[in-house]
């Protein structure tokens, strides 16, 4: 019994089998991103154990076909036990040990990016020196003490933690609840025509003039999710009053954006006093995009955005950036452009966008993946191992028909 | 004479080929080549006029020529198709039809259509060049008596269209207001923008040399010089406030008013650089040069150039107009001499069109190669493998060219790509034609590439196949790599597909599939689908790599990717499959052939989904050719899946003994 299972998990046939999964799998996902988008299809598809398929309108659902993960893992496992179990090694079937040993590395390559990858983006303008980076779709909700002019002291909440009903207190010297959590808002200004569980305002800041909306959760690659929260803030001597915080608020395209349509009446309500005085100290909320902060700084000098004359076709895109390391003393200069990302302490910076309304604005993408290695490796070992293994196939080929 | 036949036929075709590499035969007095050979800047890169010419026509007609005579109605006969147009009673017009033989209708080339069109445009406004085919669009716009019409399409005049004009430009612009996707245009929208972009197209083109009303234009640019510096003294004294003279300013202003407005229509850039050392981008409009001159009191040489040669051309002065398109040239070769050898290599390339001479060739290699099978002739077979070799040198020689006038590696974009997956295709069926020598190699080689180089013909359509790459793919290091590996990977994967072809049809259909036909053929799609599994390996992988260069992720699910990838897993699967004995020869042809529709998904499907990083090539219409690509090749698999009884060949007893596809590493 056991020794069957071990025949069958390491067999050619269940190769052929997770393989013809593989393509279906891949297909099925490649199709699907025209409704579900890159990143949910991703979500589904690709990063799960098993998908599941139920008729529509029900909460019936049974997995129809397995996932990435679990597909990739009996491939591997498949792969590994083959080797150990079968696999002798000759001059004949190195080739063949080196594609498999190249297929392992990049297999394993990709899952230690998916647990280990952090990606997120700097956006900043000339002349501008920033310490962080920040997060594509996930937010934080912070609550800065303000009091003292030189260093922000901040509490910083992950957006995962963000529920209705929710209540932080600690490190604060009031209590605060999460009366309502929109993971995707509109904003609008003035009162709002219908009240009701979709539709936030405040007794202070912001909320006193402008409102949020509930929208549906966007799923394609390019929309993007905007939260909006109500907070209740309760103080020790049991006063309450209700705050709202979006990232409306504190994105400067997003502020851009609304401002375009709306014009001062939002620019305005943006820089209405969310400040708390409590005792001596004053708090601000905000949400905002999650930040990675760093042990050094980058400057933007400048950045360049070329077209070919006569077209609309851009030519390159590239950031002058000065990097600052206080704890190194290091200062220095580089050039950040298509395909020449900079690479720095483990992390990877991307020329990846820019502000169509802003030419003095870069946007770099961030990457710390510690195996961005991998596939590099892998692609060499099979690479190798394939020519030599169809090497060996051609020359034996070749010298049977010469003798024939 | 048998053994000389292969090489007469070969010596025919180079000569043929040769041909065009003399210049081209002068059809009027008129010295448009040393025209079609004056560099512009359009699109991001300088090109010789005769590029701008072939890749317009092409985007307004859907072809490079235009036809000045055919068939009149009622009885008018065979005759110049403007004149029946004059006509009440000859209507409507009919191109030769595909009887006629006899008939060889007059026509302009491009060149000669665009000298008409930018210096003699009330003649071009009279050429049926405007292709419409939507039934609705023509009776919507009452047009179904006007145009010549063939095979159910219609080219109409510009004066035929020019009372719709305003309703065309408006309608596409509600159309654009209404759906900002295109792909979710239906063909009636399609249709109505496709002729507006095309009148646009044309008006600017009208503007691109001097404005369209402008009528003996050198006369008007020396009257223009003289009027500048008095009307430039004129405005400013008016700005100061002191007394000036009014004619002098009234002159200038509309001289400058309209150039002003041809400034923003006017197309190819045709004004070279003024420093080309410190500033090689810095070409300008006809309009903008003119406009820019009222600053510096005098015209630039090239400006009176131009002025030359368009009133020479209007005045039917052919003399007049070689002496100064020759004067111009020698002044450009002093000013800007890296343009105009661009331009004029750009131009000799565009002649000698390598690519449909290749087409033609393979076509003509895959009959005789047919024909080889069936008579068994090795004369036919040997003429078709030479023929194969020489379209192959001259494909070969298409490629390098480009590479050299693009300073770029094969493939830069779809239509590259498909030009270069056709070329290495072709490699691959010349090696097996000389290791097996049974006509397999030729046929398939054949077959590739007249295939793959007439989708790029149809790719072609779409305009300049030289475009400027964007900032993102501007890396040749990579396009050398990647791109190269993973175009010889499809190249790969079509070859084995097509070999299966051949095993099954030969195998079903005739009794011409012997045991060892079948053991050759089977060997070949073995090492082939091996060949492809590296190259599209590796190139998926350096896929990326390149995008894990470019903005930091390796993998991202994006369609093209996965395309890539359905390629690699599918012959992965071929491979393990064969190697665990699950499948046999015929299995393995069977999977051969599937391979094409994978592939075929990969390459163009994907495009068609509209999303991603990499849908580049966004191709409205190709998505019924894959379809019908498609169905056949699912058909072919399943006559590959009919019982051997059904197989002539192993009926009569032909296949008996075939070689299991099993190899070592099975029992391994």
């Amino acid at each position: 019994m056991g020794k069957k299972l071990i025949d069958a998990i390491t067999s050619l046939k269940l190769t052929v089998i997770c393989l013809v999964i593989a393509m279906i799998l891949v297909f099925v996902g490649t199709l699907a991103q025209v409704e579900l988008g890159l990143y949910e299809t991703q979500k589904v598809y690709f990063r799960s154990l098993f998908i599941y398929w139920g008729p529509e309108g029900s909460d019936f659902k049974i997995p129809v076909l397995p996932g990435g993960y679990l597909l990739g893992t009996v491939l591997l496992v498949n792969l590994i036990g083959a080797h150990i179990k079968r696999f002798k090694f000759t001059k004949k079937k190195s080739g063949i040990f080196l594609t498999h040993l190249g297929l392992i590395v990049l297999l394993l390559g990709q899952f230690f990016t998916e647990v280990f990858q952090v990606e997120s983006f700097m956006r900043i303008h000339e002349g501008q020196v920033k310490n962080y980076t920040e997060a594509d779709r996930l937010s934080e909700l912070v609550i800065i003490d303000t009091t003292d002019a030189e260093k922000d002291k901040v509490v910083a909440i992950p957006e995962r933690m963000l529920k209705e009903g929710a209540t932080f207190e600690e490190q604060m010297p009031f209590k605060v609840e999460i009366k309502a959590w929109f993971p995707n808002s509109l904003p609008g200004i003035g009162a709002p025509k219908d009240t009701g569980p979709d539709v936030i305002t405040a007794s202070h800041g912001m909320g006193r003039n402008g409102y949020f909306r509930k929208e549906p959760v966007g799923r394609s690659m390019d929309s993007r999710n905007i939260p909006a929260a109500k907070l209740a803030v309760t103080d020790a001597s049991g006063q309450t009053s209700t705050w709202i915080v979006s990232a409306w608020l504190s994105d400067e395209t997003l502020v851009g954006h609304v401002a375009d349509q709306f014009g001062d009446r939002w620019l305005n309500l943006v820089e209405a006093d969310q400040r708390l005085p409590v005792g001596n100290q004053t708090y601000k909320f905000a949400l905002r995009q999650k930040r990675y902060y760093k042990n050094y700084s980058i400057e933007l000098e400048d950045f360049r955005h070329d077209l070919y004359k006569g077209t609309d076709i851009p030519k390159n895109f590239s950031s002058r950036v000065h990097i600052q390391n206080a704890k190194t003393n290091e200062k220095r200069e580089s050039l950040i452009y298509m395909n020449h990302p900079l690479r720095y302490e483990g992390e990877t910076y991307f020329q990846a966008s820019f502000d169509p309304n802003d030419p003095h604005v870069t946007v770099l993408q961030v990457v710390r993946n510690p195996s961005w290695l991998a596939p590099y490796l892998s692609c060499i070992l099979v690479g190798i191992g394939l020519t030599v293994q169809f090497g060996i196939h051609l020359f034996s080929f070749i010298k049977k028909r010469r003798q024939a | 004479m048998k053994k000389l036949t292969p090489w007469i036929l070969t010596a025919l075709f180079t000569l043929w080929v040769a041909s065009s590499l003399r210049p081209p035969k002068q059809t009027t007095e008129f010295d448009l080549n040393a025209f079609g050979r004056l560099p512009v800047l359009l699109n991001g890169r300088v090109q010789p006029m005769d590029s701008v010419a072939r890749n317009s026509l092409l985007a307004i007609a859907g072809r490079q020529v235009v036809y000045l005579e055919g068939n009149g109605a009622n009885g008018a006969g065979w005759g110049d198709l403007g004149e029946f147009a004059k006509q009440e009673n000859a209507r409507p017009l009919k191109l030769r039809q595909w009887y006629q033989f006899s008939k060889h209708p007059k026509k302009l080339s491009a060149l000669q259509w665009f000298a008409e069109a930018t210096m003699k445009p009330k003649v071009a406004d009279e050429r049926f060049i405007f292709r419409i085919h939507h039934p609705e669009v023509i009776s919507d716009y009452d047009l179904r008596e006007l145009g010549v019409e063939k095979g159910g399409m219609q080219w109409f005049s510009y004066n035929e269209l020019t009372n719709h004009f305003d309703k065309f430009m408006s309608e596409a612009q509600r159309i654009r207001d209404a759906k900002k996707e295109v792909e979710t245009w239906n063909p009636y929208e399609k249709q109505i923008s496709k002729v507006a972009s095309s009148l646009w197209l044309y008006t600017r083109i009208k503007n691109s040399l001097k404005p369209e009303n402008s009528t003996d234009f050198g006369a008007e640019l020396a009257e223009f010089e003289k009027a500048m510096k008095p009307g430039r003294e004129a405005a400013e004294k008016f700005q100061s406030g002191e007394s000036y003279s009014q004619e002098d300013l009234d002159r200038i202003v509309a001289f400058v008013g309209e150039y002003e407005r041809i400034s923003r229509v006017a197309y190819p850039l045709i004004i070279p650089p003024a420093n080309p050392q410190t500033d090689p981008d810095a070409w300008s409009n006809i309009g903008i040069e003119l406009t820019e001159a009222t600053r510096k009191d005098e015209l630039r040489p090239e400006v009176k150039a131009y002025g030359e040669l368009i009133s020479a051309y209007r005045a039917n002065d052919a003399q007049r107009f070689n002496t100064a398109v020759q004067a111009f040239t020698e002044q450009l070769a002093a000013a800007v001499p890296t343009a105009l050898g661009k331009g004029q290599n750009e131009y000799r390339f565009n002649h000698f069109a390598p690519f449909s001479k290749s087409t033609r060739i393979y076509l003509f290699a895959f009959v005789l190669a047919c024909l080889s099978w069936l008579n068994m002739s090795d004369t036919f077979r040997r003429s078709a493998f030479n023929l194969i070799v020489l379209g192959f040198v001259i494909h070969t020689a298409g490629l390098a060219i480009r590479m050299l006038l693009e300073g770029r590696p094969p493939v830069t974009n779809l239509y590259s790509s498909a030009v270069f997956v056709g070329w290495g295709g072709v490699i691959l069926g010349i090696v097996l034609e000389r290791f097996y020598k049974d006509g397999i190699g030729s046929v398939t080689a054949a077959a590739v590439g007249f295939i793959t180089l007439l989708v790029a013909h149809y790719l072609s359509l779409d305009g300049d196949t030289m475009e400027m790459l964007r900032a993102v793919l501007d890396t040749n290091a990579w396009l050398a790599t990647h791109v190269v590996i993973i175009n010889l990977g499809y190249s790969a994967t079509y070859i084995a597909g097509f070999l299966a072809i051949v095993y099954i049809l030969r195998g079903v259909f005739t009794r011409s599939l012997h045991k060892t036909t079948a053991d050759s053929l089977t060997r070949m799609v073995y090492g082939i689908v091996c060949f492809a599994t590296l190259f599209s390996f590796v190139g998926t992988v350096l896929g990326g790599i390149w995008a894990d260069q470019s903005w930091g992720r390796f993998w991202g699910w994006d369609p093209k990717e996965n395309g890539a990838l359905l390629i690699v897993i599918w012959n992965a699967i071929i491979l393990h499959a064969r190697w665990g004995g699950l499948i046999k020869q015929k299995g393995l042809m069977n999977m051969a052939v599937f391979g094409n529709v994978v592939t075929t998904w990969s390459y163009f499907g994907v495009n068609t989904l509209g999303i991603g990083l990499h849908s580049y090539g966004f191709m409205e219409g190709s998505f019924r050719w894959q379809l019908t690509f498609n169905a056949t090749q699912i058909a072919i698999i399943m006559i590959g899946l009919l019982p051997m009884s059904a197989w002539m060949s192993a009926r009569s007893g032909a296949m008996k003994g075939l070689t299991a596809p099993k190899s070592k590493e099975a029992t391994a």
